[in-house]
């Protein structure tokens, strides 16, 4: 935040969708400062057996790339086309029609032609082209081809993490064609040659040797969730159960480390662990499968498997029946399309079932996988809880759909449902900016960092500003979202943008409305803050005195 | 996962689309028959108002010309371009001649699926003596 | 540039066939060999780009969700935007190929001061692109009078509804109109939308202009300079029937637009006009949203590097042992 000083108003102004005289093949980028992330560092990008470790930045101009760099790239770009006909399918298909042009967050906050979906895989597009097809052999750069220099590699490295694989773009494509895809293959061949950057790198080196992406061992998660039981004690008088590496427990519940490290992701653990104390759930916790999340996915597909084969392995050898999964956005891209293709299949498990209510989970049957959402969303419609609304009163709620649940799983009703029936003001953001049209909170896929801010800021203004349109028209103040990244990130974005906006988790609320059993009279909520009521009766009784 | 069988059976159906003329053309039948033209007989009749090519091309223009001329400015005569004097019309003119609508007109228009509303006014005169 | 580029190919094509067919007497050449070739291009080009797609396998069910997933029962899933089955597979593709769906989603959006980002409704591409592959789709077939003999019951269907306004003589097609109205549309699109223009290559110019020059030479013949379409129907059903002959007097009108046929045919399989066969392979819209219901097998699924729980424990057995949890070895 330090080094960022523009306005809002002065930001926004300086947006500009005007296009450079300079055409698009010239590979030239300038690295812009608030707008990249700084390299892996060399021992974790080691402690990987990635290739080329070494120190360097961006910023350089020396980036230290293996002698045959474009030997490497170009093979590997081969593979790739070998191992993805989605990667052959966008390659040849596109017709630059221009649908996805204005539909990209960071082109709409940034106004760099680059950023448009389209141009951004005509980066990788144009080297295709001109290295593996017959128009592009013969005609060279009338046929859109273009000659693979260190200056486009620059300019992947800049513009293909710039990209948060939200897949909005996709949804306009008259064909499908999905960035996030061409995002995904792109990085993979940059860290062959090893670019990459550190706020993937060491969470994906964390998770791969603790488990989870901060790094938190065994001792101090248990003490995480410990301290966390204390603190709801505090606030429903109830000291409840929270079981860690239980063997034989029914059900396995993962979610992203930084519901047990991070704010306001805390609150929504509190909700869980009152949920399932509530609920009588016989589940675990696992320090070693302690990350749902996974940043693998955002360096390669080999190492989105290596993060992800925990998730099975200790289910099994915890000898669980099924999994719930957490809050988590690109943590459920990975469990809804790749887990059970990647790790399964997952037949030592069964199939999912409600211990409560007895609902077979038919959409969870193979993957044996259920997310937190329809987990809830069945208890309430079963009236297995009791959810007091007005305790949410004092909150005027909007929901931002993450990305990959709206756009990878099409998990849209279960969370309305859910905050239908545990608050009383819900509001939504326009249609164009929510279900499958939501707009990406700007930091996801690894690029929430703070050197990266301003472009963050920007990707994030199409969010921001659907949000202040119901802040200005209904007085919202709480905006709802079911992923770890966009309650990391959309507080500083709504600090900028519509200040006076709270960010918190979809279990936050729930956690709050609950009724439970043999609780004490709730003076607060989850965050410790008096309920509104009580608030203006203690404000009243206090003047009257 | 390659769905080999699907795309097989796509490029068959593409194939088979694309291909339609062909067998379409070899499996109908007798080779494609070719309009068979009865022309008059008569010497006096040798001389049509335009050139042979000019009329196989254009002669809807021209008929289409004369109803207009007929119709909204109320004139008959035609003077070809050797000076030869014709009354516009075509049940006397080029009917006349052409007597035989179903071996001259039928001929190319049904080879090619050309519909001309001439007949929905004008009577085949062939048919008529035949009744 | 690219426009240039376009522009000037177009133009050396239409020289090299008037040219080739006024001056050269090149009839034949022009007639019989090079759409014989362009169609040999054209068939076998395709087919082999289709198995070049197929030959890679999909490791991944990565649908596109564009509704509500199937999921609890009383949820109402939405069958055609996110289909868990094939069925609705099937649907969402018809709705797709025939329609264009995605595109009729299309949106423009609009920084306004304050900030205020406004996002308007914006379908004018939908509706050209569907109008010119439409009218396309049925020009092709209208043609189909000079294909085939005897005249199959589509073609005067066609012409009857094509027709039906019954304006001029030979009457006026809608289609026609269409098709040049949607190409003029699409073209100067590019040229006046400046992100377009930034982006735009001379393979996307091309294509555009080719297309305008078969249209406009097709309807210059109909309307204007006149064929004797006997002959031209006896040249057709030559070539489709392997017995090829060049009649007599059919004028360069023709052979330039069967050159520019040709052309396109033979250009087809090398460019971005794939994406007709394309778009049925493109795995964000063809796979099922049943992910978590039936898994996906991925042919290559390789093993990686990984951290086993064996290797954890024994790395932290201490502390989790001080902290008092479980261990499988003390």
């Amino acid at each position: 935040m330090s080094e960022f000083k523009a306005k809002p108003e002065e930001l926004a102004e300086k947006i500009n969708y005007k296009t450079p005289h300079k055409s698009w093949m010239d590979p030239y980028i300038e690295i812009k400062h608030g707008s990249f992330n700084y390299s892996g560092i060399p021992k974790n990008v080691e402690y990987l057996k990635l290739p080329n470790p070494r120190k360097w930045q961006p910023t350089e101009d020396e980036w230290q790339l293996p002698e045959n760099w474009k030997e490497i790239i170009l093979t590997g770009l081969k593979e790739r086309l070998d191992k993805f006909r989605s990667l052959k399918i966008f390659m040849d298909i596109c017709v630059r029609c221009g649908a996805c042009s204005d539909k990209c967050h960071f082109f709409i906050g940034s106004g760099d032609p680059k950023n448009m979906p389209v141009l951004r895989a005509e980066l990788l597009r144009s080297v295709y082209r001109n290295d593996f097809t017959t128009a592009g052999k013969v005609f060279g750069k009338f046929a859109g081809g273009r000659e693979l220099t260190i200056d486009v590699i620059k300019e992947w490295f800049y513009y293909f993490y710039q990209c948060t694989q939200c897949r909005r773009c996709s949804v306009f494509c008259p064909y499908g064609i999905d960035t996030a895809e061409v995002t995904i293959l792109v990085r993979e061949l940059l860290n062959l040659i090893g670019i990459n950057i550190d706020w993937v790198i060491t969470p994906v080196a964390n998770s791969f040797r603790t488990g989870n992406h901060l790094g938190i061992q065994p001792h101090g998660f248990k003490d995480s969730i410990d301290f966390a039981v204390e603190e709801l004690e505090t606030i429903i008088g109830i000291k409840v159960d929270a079981p860690i590496n239980k063997k034989g427990a029914e059900v396995l519940f993962v979610t992203p480390s930084a519901d047990y490290f991070g704010d306001p992701h805390y609150f929504t653990l509190l909700g869980y662990l009152a949920l399932f104390h509530e609920i009588g759930l016989d589940y675990t916790w696992t320090t070693f499968a302690s990350e749902g999340g996974n940043f693998g996915s955002f360096v390669s597909h080999d190492l989105m498997k290596s993060l992800n084969t925990k998730i099975y392995s200790e289910a099994k050898r915890l000898g669980v029946k099924w999994i719930l999964g957490g809050e988590c956005g690109h943590m459920w891209r990975v469990l809804h399309q790749y887990m059970d293709t990647l790790n399964g299949p997952a037949d030592f498990l069964e199939e999912p079932v409600s211990p409560i209510t007895g609902t077979k989970y038919e959409n969870a049957k193979s993957t044996k996988m259920v997310h937190i959402c329809e987990f809830t969303a069945d208890l309430i419609k079963n009236n297995k809880i009791q959810l007091d609304k007005s305790r949410n009163d004092k909150l005027k709620v909007t929901f931002h759909d993450s990305c990959n649940p709206s756009r990878a799983m099409g998990l849209i009703e279960e969370p309305r449902y859910v905050i239908n029936n545990t608050c009383n003001h819900f509001y939504e953001m326009p249609e164009n900016t929510i279900k499958e049209q939501t707009f990406c909170c700007g930091s996801g896929a690894g690029l929430g960092t703070d050197e990266n801010l301003e472009m963050r800021l920007r990707g994030g203004l199409p969010r921001a500003n659907a949000v202040k349109f119901v802040n200005e028209k209904n007085g919202v103040n709480f905006l709802g979202c079911i992923c770890a990244i966009d309650k990391a990130t959309l507080p500083p974005l709504m600090d900028y943008w519509v200040p006076g906006v709270q960010v918190g988790g979809i279990h936050e609320l729930v956690g709050n409305a609950l009724v439970i059993k043999g609780e004490k009279e709730r003076t607060t909520d989850l965050r410790g803050e008096p309920y509104v009521e009580k608030a203006k009766e203690e404000i009243e009784t206090s003047t009257k005195e | 996962m390659y769905d080999s069988g699907k795309i097989i059976i796509g490029i068959i159906i593409f194939i088979a689309l694309f291909t339609f003329p062909t067998w379409y053309l070899f499996t109908s039948g007798e080779a494609a028959p070719m309009p068979d033209l009865v022309y008059p007989e008569n010497e006096d009749q040798k001389e049509c108002v335009y050139s042979a090519e000019y009329m196989r091309a254009s002669h809807m223009d021209l008929l289409n010309e004369w109803r207009d001329i007929v119709v909204r400015e109320g004139k008959r005569t035609f003077t070809t371009t050797a000076g030869k004097k014709f009354e516009m019309s075509m049940t006397n003119t080029c009917l006349g001649c052409h007597s035989n609508k179903a071996q001259f007109c039928d001929q190319c228009h049904n080879y090619l699926e050309v519909n001309p509303y001439c007949w929905d006014c004008h009577v085949d005169p062939s048919q008529l003596e035949n009744q | 540039m690219n426009l240039f580029f376009s522009f000037s190919a177009l133009v050396i094509l239409i020289l090299l066939a008037v040219i080739g067919v006024e001056a050269v007497k090149l009839e034949f050449l022009f007639g019989v060999i090079i759409p014989y070739v362009a169609i040999a291009f054209f068939l076998i080009g395709i087919i082999y780009k289709v198995i070049y797609w197929a030959r890679s396998p999909v490791p991944f069910r990565i649908t596109t969700t564009a509704g509500q997933q199937k999921s609890l029962p009383w949820i109402k899933n939405s069958k055609l935007e996110s289909p868990n089955t094939t069925l609705g597979v099937i649907g969402r593709m018809l709705l797709e190929v025939l329609l264009f769906r995605s595109l009729f989603r299309n949106t423009k959006a609009e920084l306004k001061k304050g900030p205020k980002l406004v996002y308007g409704s914006s379908r004018y591409l939908w509706l050209a692109a569907l109008a010119f592959h439409w009218a396309f789709l049925i020009i092709v077939l209208r043609h189909f009078r000079y294909f085939s003999e005897p005249i199959p019951a589509f073609v005067p269907f066609l012409q009857n509804l094509d027709g039906f306004l019954q304006i001029g003589l030979p009457i006026l097609y809608i289609t026609n109109v269409l098709i040049v109205v949607a190409l003029t549309y699409l073209f100067f699109r590019r040229l006046f939308d400046p992100k377009l223009k930034y982006f735009s290559l001379a393979s996307d110019y091309f294509p555009l202009l080719l297309l305008l020059g078969i249209a406009l030479t097709g309807i210059l013949m109909r309307y204007f300079t006149k064929v004797d379409i006997v002959s031209v129907k006896e040249m057709a059903v030559g070539l489709f029937s392997f017995q090829p002959v060049v009649p007599e007097g059919i004028g360069v009108m023709f052979y330039l637009h069967l050159f520019l046929v040709s052309v396109l045919l033979a250009y087809f399989p090398f460019s971005k006009l794939m994406h007709f066969a394309g778009v049925f392979l493109s795995p964000t819209r063809n796979l099922a949203n049943n992910n978590r219901m039936k898994r996906h097998v991925n042919p290559w699924n390789a093993p990686v590097r990984i951290h086993t729980y064996e290797e954890y424990e024994d790395e932290f057995r201490d502390v989790m042992k001080a902290s008092g949890l479980p261990l499988e070895k003390e």
